[in-house]
Order: structure tokens, then C-alpha cells, then sequence
């Protein structure tokens, strides 16, 4: 039963991921553009020696994980009242709330913001009628960030919400029972538990913002480049595929990393 | 598989030339004599404003020729369009200077027979055999548009209004400054720097070296923290202006023009340095499989009302001569505003696109190349 599945998983995906990496110690004719199959170490060289190539990875690194750490903080109380607060009813509006963005695209979430942070936008209407001065949020990495943020939020709620959702009510009571205060049970109890969850949403969020280029694209600034923009460009515009296979590796890495760690905090139970 | 290749069209013309020699097909050179019947498409890579429904939908309804276009924001982009999938995905591009040579010497454009588009001859002399289309009286295209860059900025905004690229390169508007995201940048800043640091004795700013290259880089460097957005896209600017986020920058006149539609405060002008800019060709692909429909619209962009909505629209110079009356009609004033059917003086005074390579036109072979050029910009965006 498992067979054919496996079988097109192991050549859709595994062999073009073998593909890609064969393919980063290639070259190309500088004239021509036509691919030139002789194996050299000269992608990476140029990666690891450029500054410009260290900043943009760092920088998709950093951007990645503050997302994550923003929807985290952001989905922890939400999905927790969700799960062990709200009553069927009203979690069954929040659950139409949180997934109600899903439906529309992704493209039109990003301009969204765009719309809402630009110079004239709703956000600097909203601080002139209040007397504030203007933010410059716009084009920036802060808008970067904010988007990101926005549009992974619901991949950060649901796992949360499942891995709460699970905590049987009598280890409450028992933690209860046993004289510790609420917030004792909350930081010894729940949040261990809980914590699976947040680190599989954590993959997704992490995963999402590392591999992404449209949102740096049209939301950010002079100094936004992303990993996938460099790989765009080298595919769509300089025409050199395998530089853009030899930088595509890096968050192939950070990400093989970061899902051993995931699986050793059992996010994998919790998915 | 009914892919047309070279080849398969060589064949069928002997073959047509054996049945009926009447037919006037006889070509020494290899080039068409006759347009055929059209294959029903033709796949466009154009620069944003250069395929509207104005002048497409006619065609289409004249030949029967569905028209498909992809904008390219850059020149570097259409080159690769234009080589990826084997070179046969698109038909024509509309090819500015830095980019028509790379694809005549990278075999991936053909030969064209200026004798089947009647108006060729109305060209303006110095269009018709430019050499960043022709190479050894051989026709690698039809030369359709030119106009130069242009300082783009918000009459309210920005007083006094500005005359010199230098508004570009000063903190006043810092963070409020857009520029196309593009390595041929670079020569932007090495115009503007032949005119302010004649210790450099920058003569051509695509033909530079080391030390005047560094020296427009490190321009270009000190200008990164005034930018808002490289815009790679006209439309992206067009929304920066709209929306307030920048005030000033490098533009095309098609931003301008359509931004002054949408009630926005713009005006554009040549600064005192001189201008960099375009001069666009119309090439076909060397695998392109709707050759006929190609010729097609080759003849139709030609003909002066097309010329004249073109220019009109994208604010450009029409090749064609016989344009200019047809602007006029259109819009009042517009042919002198564009300089159509201008002096071989103003032609030239424009610094048009061309590719830089390693030789520098004076024996020397010590300039920097595009790949310098690529990588350079790379490295100053981050």
C-alpha cells in the first residue's frame, strides 16, 4: 500500500534534491550562460568569502527565527484559550477566525500590508488623526518582519492549540491538588507539555520564512534580500543555476539541523 | 512535436521554390522574401507598456496572431528568457542596446529582412542600421523606440525643483530616493561623475576602468542609505510615488506619464549632466516557432499610428518619421515634447544602453566587463 507513494516521493523529491546538490559544483560559461559540468568548490568559495552572500543568509537566518519567536508569543495565548478556555461554541468562531486568512492569497495578504504601512497608508492616518508622528515602517525590514509574522501566524496557533488541547485536565487538577499556585502549574506542567507543539509550529514558521522571496520582494526595502531572492536572481535574471543551487544548499542545512533538534524535543509527536 | 526549427523551414522553402517558382521565394542570404501565413500566436518578452490593448487588440483582429507577453524589468532578465527552455518558449523580445549584442554573439536571435517592412525606410537614418542591431550589414532585428532616463520627482515635495543627477546622490532626501534595481546603474553614476570629477576622465560610461569603475560603485555605495526601494518593476515605482514613500528618482517616461494620469504631483526632466538611455529593438528568437506572425507584428509596429500610441503611451521616439504628424494628431505638442523625427545632434547626446566589455575601444582591453558589473551590484545591494 505504501509502495507507489514512497516510490514517487523518493524520485520526485529526493532525486531532485540530489539534483540540485550535484548540480551546485557546476559552473557556467560567463559569455554563453550554458551550464559547464566540471566539479569545482567555487559557488561555495564565492558564498563563504563574500560578505554580501554571509549578510543575506544571516539575514534570512535572523528574520526566520524572530518570526518565530514573535507568532510563538503571539499564538501561545490564543491557542490556549482556545483549547482550555473558550467554550465550543466561541472556539468554534475563533477556529473560522484563525483560518479565515487561508483563504484569500497569499499575495493579496502581503500587498495588504503593504497598504497599511506605507506612507499614506491606514497606519500613519490613523497616528495623524491621533496627533502621533508618522511611522516609517514601509519598505523596510520591519515590514519584513511584520508581514512574515502576520501571514505564518495560523501554522504557529493550530499545532499550539493541538498540543494544549492534549493536556488530560487531571494533571491540572493534580498539580492542583498537590498545593501549587496557578502560575506553578502553568510554567510545570502545561508549558512542558505544550511545548512539542510550539516546536512543531516552530518548523513551520521557521521552514516558511527561510525558503521565501515574495515577501522581501514587495514589502521590504533597500537592504532586504533574502537566500530565495539570490537564488531567484541567479535563476530568472543572471542565468546561473548552479550558484543558485550551491546557495539554495545553505537553508537546505539550517533546516536539516534544525528538525534533528525539533525531533529531540518530540515535535514530531505533537504534529 | 511541431517544433519549427530552421532546418524545417529551409526545406519547406526549397520545396515551395521547386512547386511553384513563381512565388518569389528565392533568398541568397537565407532570409524570407514573402510574409507567410500566420501560426495563430506569438510569444512576447517586452519591456512593461510596450504590448497594450491599443495597438495589440487591432493586430490581433488584422492576422489572427494571439499575442502572449511577459514584462521583463531588466535587461539581464530578458536575455535569459530568451535562452531558457532551448530558446523556443518566446518569439520576439524588445531588446535595448546592453542586451541586443549579448544575443547576437550568444546565436540566440536571427536575422531579419528589412525589405518586407515597408516602412523601414522612413527610419530615421540613424536607426536604421544602428550597430547595437546590425553587425556586418546583417539585420538582427527592427529598431522601434528610443528616449532617455529621466529625474523623476514630486512637485511638492521637492523644492527647488532639482536641475543636476546630483539630488540623487545629496542626504536631503534621504529615505525618500527610488532607483531601478539594474547593474547598467552604474553607468548612470559614471555619467554623472564625467561631468563633476574630470581628475577620472571618464569619456564613455560604459567603458570603464578600475579606478573609474570603484569610483561610480563608491557613489553608488554613499547613495544605498538615501534608497527606499531599487525598484525592479515600473509599477513598483509608480506605487512608491503614489504612495508617498519616495519623492524623487530615476525613472523612465512612462512612469512619469502615467502617474501625472493618476493625479499624482510628478514631473520629469533631463538634468544638466546628460542622460543615459535606450534605444529598443524589436529581435527574433533564432528557435522562434511563429516566424510569420513575427514579420507580422514587426510590419505593424512599424506603421506610423502604432509608433505614434507607443511613444505616446510610454513617452518614448518613434523610429518611424512619418510618426510625428500622427502624434501630433493624438496629442497636441506631443512630437516636439518627444523629440520626434529629432537631429542626429540630440540622438547622439544621449548615452544609449550598451553592454561594457573588457575592450575599451582604445586598444586597451582593461575595462570591466558585464560580469564586473553584475557582481558589483549584487555586492552593493547586500
Amino acid at each position: 500500500m505504501l509502495g507507489p507513494p514512497l516510490l514517487a516521493f523518493a524520485i520526485v523529491y529526493l532525486a531532485s534534491l540530489v539534483a540540485l546538490f550535484i548540480s551546485s559544483f557546476w559552473a557556467v560559461d560567463p559569455f554563453t550562460t550554458e551550464i559547464v559540468r566540471h566539479w569545482n568548490l567555487d559557488n561555495y568559495r564565492t558564498i563563504f568569502q563574500s560578505s554580501a552572500y554571509r549578510t543575506i543568509a544571516l539575514r534570512t537566518i535572523g528574520i526566520a527565527a524572530a518570526v518565530t519567536l514573535t507568532d510563538a508569543v503571539l499564538a501561545f495565548p490564543f491557542a490556549y484559550f482556545m483549547a482550555r478556555i473558550a467554550r465550543p461554541r466561541s472556539r468554534a468562531v475563533l477556529f473560522v477566525l484563525v483560518l479565515l486568512p487561508l483563504w484569500s492569497s497569499y499575495l493579496v495578504r502581503v500587498y495588504i500590508w503593504r497598504l497599511i504601512l506605507n506612507e499614506n497608508g491606514v497606519l500613519n492616518w490613523t497616528l495623524r488623526k491621533l496627533g502621533l508622528p508618522a511611522a516609517h515602517l514601509a519598505y523596510s525590514n520591519w515590514a519584513v518582519w511584520l508581514t512574515f509574522s502576520y501571514v505564518w501566524l495560523p501554522f504557529m496557533i493550530l499545532p499550539v492549540y493541538g498540543a494544549l488541547e492534549r493536556i488530560p485536565e487531571s494533571l491540572v487538577e493534580a498539580s492542583r491538588d498537590l498545593g501549587a499556585k496557578s502560575f506553578q502549574t502553568f510554567r510545570r506542567v502545561v508549558l512542558p507539555l505544550a511545548l512539542p507543539g510550539v516546536v512543531a509550529g516552530s518548523i513551520f514558521t521557521f521552514a516558511l520564512t527561510l525558503g521565501d522571496y515574495v515577501t522581501p520582494m514587495l514589502a521590504g526595502g533597500s537592504s532586504s534580500q533574502f537566500i530565495g531572492n539570490v537564488v531567484y536572481g541567479s535563476v530568472g535574471i543572471a542565468n546561473n543555476v548552479p550558484f543558485a543551487a550551491a546557495f539554495a544548499a545553505i537553508p537546505l542545512a539550517v533546516m536539516a539541523v534544525y528538525l534533528l533538534i525539533a525531533r529531540r524535543m518530540g515535535a514530531f509527536e505533537a504534529m | 512535436m511541431t517544433r519549427i526549427t530552421r532546418a524545417h523551414v529551409l526545406v519547406a522553402l526549397v520545396a515551395a521554390a521547386l512547386c511553384v517558382p513563381a512565388a518569389g521565394i528565392s533568398s541568397g542570404n537565407g532570409l524570407p522574401t514573402t510574409i507567410g501565413k500566420g501560426e495563430g500566436q506569438l510569444n512576447l518578452v517586452a519591456w512593461e507598456g510596450y504590448t497594450q490593448p491599443q495597438w495589440v487588440k487591432p493586430f490581433q483582429n488584422a492576422t489572427g496572431c494571439q499575442v502572449h507577453a511577459k514584462y521583463a524589468g531588466s535587461s539581464d532578465e530578458m536575455v535569459t528568457l530568451m535562452r531558457q527552455g532551448g530558446g523556443s518558449q518566446y518569439d520576439m523580445v524588445s531588446a535595448s542596446g546592453d542586451a541586443s549584442l549579448r544575443l547576437i554573439y550568444g546565436k540566440d536571435v536571427q536575422p531579419v529582412n528589412p525589405a518586407l517592412i515597408p516602412d523601414f525606410k522612413n527610419f530615421i537614418p540613424a536607426l536604421q542600421s544602428p550597430p547595437h542591431n546590425t553587425i556586418g550589414g546583417q539585420h538582427y532585428g527592427i529598431s522601434l523606440q528610443w528616449g532617455p532616463n529621466t529625474l523623476i520627482y514630486n512637485t511638492t515635495k521637492v523644492k527647488p525643483a532639482p536641475t543636476s543627477w546630483s539630488a540623487l546622490y545629496s542626504a536631503k532626501y534621504k529615505g525618500k530616493v527610488t532607483v531601478p534595481d539594474n547593474p547598467i546603474q552604474i553607468a548612470d553614476a559614471a555619467l554623472y561623475l564625467s561631468k563633476t570629477n574630470s581628475s577620472l576622465a571618464i569619456k564613455d560610461p560604459y567603458e570603464l576602468n578600475q579606478k573609474q569603475f570603484d569610483a561610480a560603485v563608491s557613489l553608488l555605495k554613499g547613495q544605498k542609505p538615501l534608497i527606499k526601494k531599487y525598484w525592479a518593476l515600473a509599477s513598483d515605482e509608480i506605487d512608491l510615488f503614489k504612495n508617498g514613500d519616495a519623492v524623487i528618482g530615476a525613472s523612465w517616461p512612462y512612469q512619469t506619464n502615467t502617474l501625472v494620469a493618476a493625479k499624482v504631483p510628478v514631473k520629469d526632466l533631463i538634468p544638466k549632466e546628460g542622460a543615459t538611455g535606450w534605444a529598443d529593438t524589436w529581435m527574433l528568437s533564432a528557435h522562434a516557432k511563429h516566424p510569420n506572425c513575427a514579420y507580422q507584428w514587426l510590419k505593424w509596429v512599424s506603421t506610423p499610428k502604432v509608433q505614434a500610441q507607443q511613444a505616446i503611451y510610454f513617452g518614448e521616439t518613434p523610429a518611424n518619421t512619418k510618426a510625428c504628424a500622427v502624434m501630433d494628431k493624438l496629442s497636441k505638442g506631443s512630437a516636439a515634447q518627444y523629440h520626434c523625427g529629432a537631429s542626429a545632434a540630440y540622438f547622439d547626446s544621449i548615452k544609449f544602453w550598451k553592454t561594457p566589455v573588457a575592450d575599451c575601444g582604445n586598444g586597451q582591453k582593461n575595462c570591466m566587463d558585464y560580469t564586473k558589473w553584475q557582481q558589483a551590484w549584487t555586492q552593493l545591494k547586500g
